[in-house]
């Protein structure tokens, strides 16, 4: 027996009285050696910012993070640069899952962060499945210490999302 | 059969400028198996229940909301955390965002968790949200709804979603639900009035049951659209 799985529904405009939660943006906390601060802007298909986005990150073994987007559409977490073995052994570039909930999104979107200066990217099955002109949507930017990480949701240089 | 909503669906047009244009990349198999996030914060006993977290209890019609979370197989996903939020009975929520002219009631701040017990199940003690006007059409109106969100086991088993109540004449316009492509699928979002989990002298009960995705692939399914 099979049962139908539970259908997706928008998150809303009005999740902030739910689930965003003090300190969530930090996946490690600020400080701690080998953390990056992530900064980035939601941004729909006009280029206007999304104020009203929800963003989890998720590093097994490392750790969990939320951070809402502000009217800016702009949000940032602590994270860090994990290993370059996946959980079954495999060699892969580091990377990062991104999650993004918003209004208007009657499912959510799954994405992925690599580093920027990272030899292991050029390798990667995951980086190689995507277009070669797509792939730069998913590797950071250095800004001085900061990793800039925009999600386009639709339009010109619209973010890789995945099918899961 | 089509389960998910689409991505676009014009009728709701939040989802115009926001839904991706390209389709979602197919990744190798097993590229997304690995466990569901970890939650990192403890869930305390008492934040099942929306009516006692203020000195006075909220308005409205008292609820039980309960139901088991199950993989699709029907097994129970244990220790799992369900987070919720509502609108008050008036269809205001306490969000700063909601500019709503419906009273806000200083005994409900509209949000709990709980985390299911050793059979899948959760169960929050709470009051009926209100309908609430949104700008999405002319006269437009939300059906009285509940949101989840829940981790399950797996990565791919994250999902957020509404809880609708039976009999609302509001669910047949709202593009939210109806962006459900299919009926049996809107179904599963409508819960469903139940005798045994109604307290007499005290609260009306409602059961509805959630089922997440494991981590098998499911291939039928839509990738875009």
């Amino acid at each position: 027996m099979s049962l139908p799985v539970t259908p997706s529904q928008t998150v809303g405009p009005f999740f902030g009285v739910g689930l965003p939660y003090a300190g969530g943006e930090e996946v490690v906390p600020a400080g701690s050696p080998g953390a990056f601060r992530v900064e980035g802007q939601v941004i729909d298909g006009h280029g206007a910012p999304v104020p009203d986005a929800l963003l989890e990150i998720w590093e097994p073994s490392v750790g969990f993070g939320r951070c809402r987007t502000d009217a800016e559409g702009a949000f940032h977490f602590i994270v860090a640069k994990p290993a370059r073995t996946a959980p079954n052994g495999s060699a892969q570039a580091p990377y990062v899952n991104v999650t993004v909930f918003a209004r208007g999104l009657l499912r959510h979107l799954v994405t992925r962060l690599y580093f920027p200066d990272e030899p292991a990217n050029a390798d990667d099955a995951v980086l190689n499945a995507v277009e070669p002109a797509r792939r730069p949507t998913l590797i950071a930017r250095r800004d001085g210490s900061v990793l800039h990480f925009d999600v386009r949701l639709q339009g010109e240089k619209e973010t890789v999302f995945f099918a899961i | 059969m089509a389960v998910e909503p689409p991505y676009l669906y014009p009728d709701y047009v939040g989802t115009r400028l926001r839904a991706p244009a390209k389709p979602l990349v197919r990744l190798p198999a097993g590229s997304h198996d690995f466990p569901a996030p970890m939650f990192p914060r403890d869930v305390g006993p008492a934040e099942f229940d929306l009516t006692r977290q203020h000195a006075g209890e909220p308005l409205g019609e008292r609820i039980i909301v309960s139901g088991r979370v199950l993989d699709s197989d029907g097994r129970p996903i244990r220790n799992t955390v369900v987070e919720l939020w509502q609108a008050n009975a008036a269809g205001r929520y306490l969000d700063q965002e909601d500019q709503h002219p419906a009273p806000l009631d200083p005994n409900f701040s509209g949000a709990g968790r709980c985390i299911t017990d050793e059979d899948g199940r959760y169960r929050f003690v709470t009051i009926k949200p209100g309908a609430y006007p949104w700008k999405n059409h002319h006269n437009a109106w939300r059906p009285a709804h509940i949101h989840f969100s829940l981790f399950g086991q797996h990565f791919r088993s994250r999902l957020v979603t509404q809880m609708y109540f039976p009999g609302d004449p509001l669910m047949a316009r709202d593009p939210i639900l109806q962006s459900v492509p299919d009926q049996r699928g809107r179904e599963r979002l409508i819960s469903r009035w139940d005798p045994e989990t109604t307290v007499p002298e005290w609260a009306l009960g409602y059961q509805w049951d959630i089922v997440l995705r494991g981590r098998e692939a499911t291939p039928f399914e839509e990738e875009h659209g």
